[in-house]
């Protein structure tokens, strides 16, 4: 049931990461130069068509894939990082230390978030840094939740009382014994977030707050709007691929969560 | 004709199973008016033989392969779903092992046996007939009762309730899975004398599922004995309990521990004291209710002798587990102290870090084999954890992680598998292997045969024993199985609400019981010897 998931979001997840890989070796022109002339549609030497300025929308998009995974890929790790700290710590220890970070991680929830990443990099100045900075620090809280309650269910198991009374430190039993049994769930909604990133991303650079030398999905979008009525493929195609990449990153997630849940690992042959 | 008439019944398991056959080819039948006790050990496809009775089973993957199961003349194979949701809580009631999760907790006792009345289409007066059950299950003030929520109501009082619900449409057969099991020893007396006393008296037919003998020579008219999904051996009571004709029937006859000690072996120095131990629980109030404290140990004392084994019995609520988390620092104590006497003077309260000699010397096995073991970590990791956390060299480790399996009679090759490929007997061998990695001078088992079939439980006793001859190792054996205690201990004490009711030794103290709840204890453990006396 879930492996066709896996399966399929893998294959699709693996062609755009090639892409963006090799992307100066597949792209046919330079995306920030202007290489042909403007608002040509799709034909046999500009295949997707060019842009208002003339540049190449099919180099664009390929190079555009980097900006996009390396945003999604690395605030979804650092969010994954602070979510699971503040997570791990609130539950295992409980008390006043539990309330104390679960009011943090509140006070972060209360904010509307894109409101909050739009502030932050304009303070900070649109940069991949800044973008990719303000996306972890925005989308953290549902993980530090999410492993809060892992934990609280997990440390009264025998097995981490046992661990305990074999005189394993704190440190020990939270990273080696309850860490690796709370994962499964915490890396179904991870790669949710970095679907969650690459969409704020878009949505950021659609609103003009781009890094201003690196070619994105959202911004190629974004910049096509005032045209969209006669220059259709300068935003379709660079949105269609951010939904196949958006897509791919759910399936996996939803296959992933599937095969960790236990209840449900029986009906494989159903 | 019979009542109810199970014929050559199979019930298939999904391909890869174990088995084939859940059940395989069992035929049985049970009599207006009498009670048949299904036994046998985990897996031996008795509860499913119950199940498809009224069309039950648990997974869609089970599907019954063959024979038929008539019921009042009608095969119930062959019923639609509406007939069969007719039958079940009408003509034939059920009482599940766990109360607490057979009723609903959002709704009113009241509402949930009525429940059962309107379903049926109870012709009568429904409050009156939900009235006059609770009172039949001996129920005090059904009146209040009926108002009550399932939370309100003790564990016995649950199952009262419940067999009240299976009863109300008087039905002619009560099917009853493992009803006592989750119960208290002095409670589950009185629901198995409840349950006899109202099936004779309405003449309904009991199917009684059971792991316990002493179940069996209490309640049966006949016994069936089940094992692997086949049908070992089937007869009356007394022919079965007192002439076996199967090995395998004998063998867990013999794994019934008898409820008698022998003399208690010499005591050596004490290595563990403890005085005047004191826990409670304060549970947090709320705007609409104030807080409560609950005294868990009040002024516990207890010593423990070289090469001695304390058994420390008590129902749930005794406050016996909390002694042992106490004992070992896993939960603070309020006030007393305790000694690991030539080692470390009053090691209560020190601070996890300086608790390294206490963790080498005190180890615990805990009561629930799958959860005592991470589930992600090999069983070799497991095992030589403890000593690796204590800075032990890894190649010696290792050399005694191999020892130590072996010395629980496991394969040496059990250290590179996972838990989940051993059974519950074997992890709570790895579980004491992990125990003794530390050298302790003391073992607490915490409950560490109650989850575990009979004939396991002997296993593991008699290799508990072993080792403590073997390693001079002193014990504490917390248990409510009195005959578990009697089996292991030289010394014991009784606890009852966080009190020390009476200590001694077990010989003396089961011989002879000074306090009246002791007596009750002992009097109210469903033993063989029972036999003779019912007849």
């Amino acid at each position: 049931m879930h492996s066709w998931r896996i399966g399929v979001g893998a294959v699709l997840l693996g062609l755009i990461t090639v892409m963006a890989i090799a992307a100066p070796l597949l792209a046919p022109f330079d995306p920030m130069a202007i290489s042909g002339p403007p608002l040509l549609p799709p034909d046999a030497s500009y295949l997707l068509g060019t842009d208002m300025l003339g540049r190449d929308v099919l180099s664009g998009m390929i190079h555009g894939a980097r900006v996009s995974l390396i945003v999604g890929l690395v605030s979804a790790l650092c969010s994954a990082g602070i979510g699971i700290t503040v997570g791990a710590i609130a539950g295992y220890f409980g008390g006043a230390i539990d309330r104390a970070l679960v009011r943090f991680t509140e006070f972060f929830q209360v904010i509307p978030s894109f409101m909050f990443v739009i502030l932050l990099v304009a303070i900070l100045t649109p940069s991949l840094l800044s973008i990719t900075l303000a996306i972890s620090v925005v989308i953290w809280p549902p993980v530090a939740r999410l492993v809060r309650s892992e934990f609280l269910t997990l440390k009264t198991r025998e097995f981490v009382e046992a661990a305990r009374s074999l005189g394993l430190s704190h440190g020990s039993v939270i990273v080696r014994e309850i860490l690796p049994n709370a994962m499964p769930p915490v890396l179904a909604v991870g790669s949710l977030m970095v679907a969650t990133a690459i969409l704020t991303e878009a949505s950021l650079s659609f609103l003009g707050l781009a890094d201003p030398n690196m070619t994105s999905w959202g911004y190629m979008i974004g910049s096509a709007r005032p045209v969209f009525r006669h220059a259709w493929w300068l935003s379709v195609f660079p949105g269609l691929l951010l939904f196949l990449t958006v897509l791919s990153i759910t399936l996996l997630s939803e296959g992933l969560g599937d095969k960790s849940n236990p209840s449900l690992r029986g009906q494989a042959g159903h | 004709m019979s009542l109810l008439r199970i014929e050559d019944l199979r019930i298939a398991l999904p391909k890869g199973g174990d088995r084939a056959f859940a059940v395989d080819g069992v035929s049985l039948h049970v009599d207006q008016g009498e009670t048949l006790c299904v036994v046998g050990e985990s897996g031996s496809g008795k509860s499913l033989t119950a199940s498809a009775i009224v069309g039950l089973l648990p997974s869609r993957s089970l599907r019954v392969a063959g024979g038929r199961i008539l019921f009042e003349g009608s095969d119930t194979l062959r019923m639609s779903s509406r007939e069969l949701q007719d039958l079940r809580g009408g003509r034939v009631g059920f009482v599940f092992q766990d109360p607490l999760s057979s009723l609903n907790p959002l709704e009113r006792i009241g509402k949930q046996v009525e429940e059962v009345l309107r379903q049926h289409r109870w012709t009568g007066d429904h409050r009156q007939r939900v009235l006059e059950m609770l009172s039949a299950v001996q129920l005090p003030s059904p009146e209040s009762l009926v108002e009550a929520y399932p939370w309100q109501l003790s564990g016995g009082q649950r199952q009262r309730v419940m067999i009240a619900t299976a009863l109300a449409t008087r039905p002619s057969l009560l099917v009853a899975d493992e009803p006592t099991s989750a119960l208290d020893v002095t409670t589950q007396a009185q629901i198995l004398e409840l349950l006899r006393d109202l099936t004779k008296q309405h003449g309904i037919a009991l199917f009684l599922i059971t792991h316990d003998f002493g179940v069996v020579a209490r309640m049966a008219d006949r016994v069936a004995v089940m094992k692997s999904g086949k049908l070992v051996e089937y007869g009356t009571r007394d022919a079965v309990l007192r002439t076996p004709r199967e090995a395998y029937t004998r063998k867990l006859l013999d794994a019934v521990p008898p409820l008698r000690a022998g003399p208690a072996r010499p005591a050596g120095e004490p290595v563990l004291k403890a005085t005047g131990l004191t826990k409670s629980w304060v549970t947090r109030g709320s705007l609409f209710r104030p807080g409560r404290t609950v005294a868990a140990l009040k002024n516990v004392s207890m010593s423990l002798g070289h090469g001695n084994t304390l058994a420390v019995v008590g129902e749930s609520g005794s406050g016996k587990s909390t002694l042992a988390r106490v004992l070992m620092c896993l939960t603070g104590a309020d006030s007393g102290q305790a000694d690991l006497v030539g080692i470390n003077a009053n090691y209560l309260g020190l601070r996890s870090r300086d608790l390294a000699t206490v963790r080498r010397n005190i180890q615990l096995v805990f009561q629930d084999p799958y959860a005592s073991l991470n589930p992600r970590r090999r069983i070799g990791a497991a095992v030589a954890q403890g000593p690796l956390a204590q800075g032990e060299k890894p190649g010696a480790v290792h050399a005694r992680v191999a020892e130590l399996l072996g010395k629980v009679q496991l394969d040496p090759s059990a250290a590179d598998r996972y838990p989940n490929e051993f059974s519950g007997g074997q992890r709570q061998r790895i579980a004491i292997a992990r125990a003794l990695a530390m050298r302790p001078r003391v073992l607490i088992a915490d409950e560490a045969v109650s989850a575990l079939d009979v004939s396991v439980q002997a296993e593991i006793l008699t290799l508990l024993k072993d080792i403590q001859r073997d390693e001079g190792l002193s014990m504490i054996f917390v248990t409510h199985d009195l005959r578990v205690a009697a089996r292991m201990a030289d010394q014991v004490i009784v606890m009852q609400s966080g009190c020390v009711v009476e200590q001694g030794a077990m010989q003396d103290v089961l011989t002879a019981p000074q306090h009246h709840y002791t007596a009750a204890l002992i009097d109210a453990v469903p033993s063989l010897p029972s036999i003779s006396v019912q007849q």
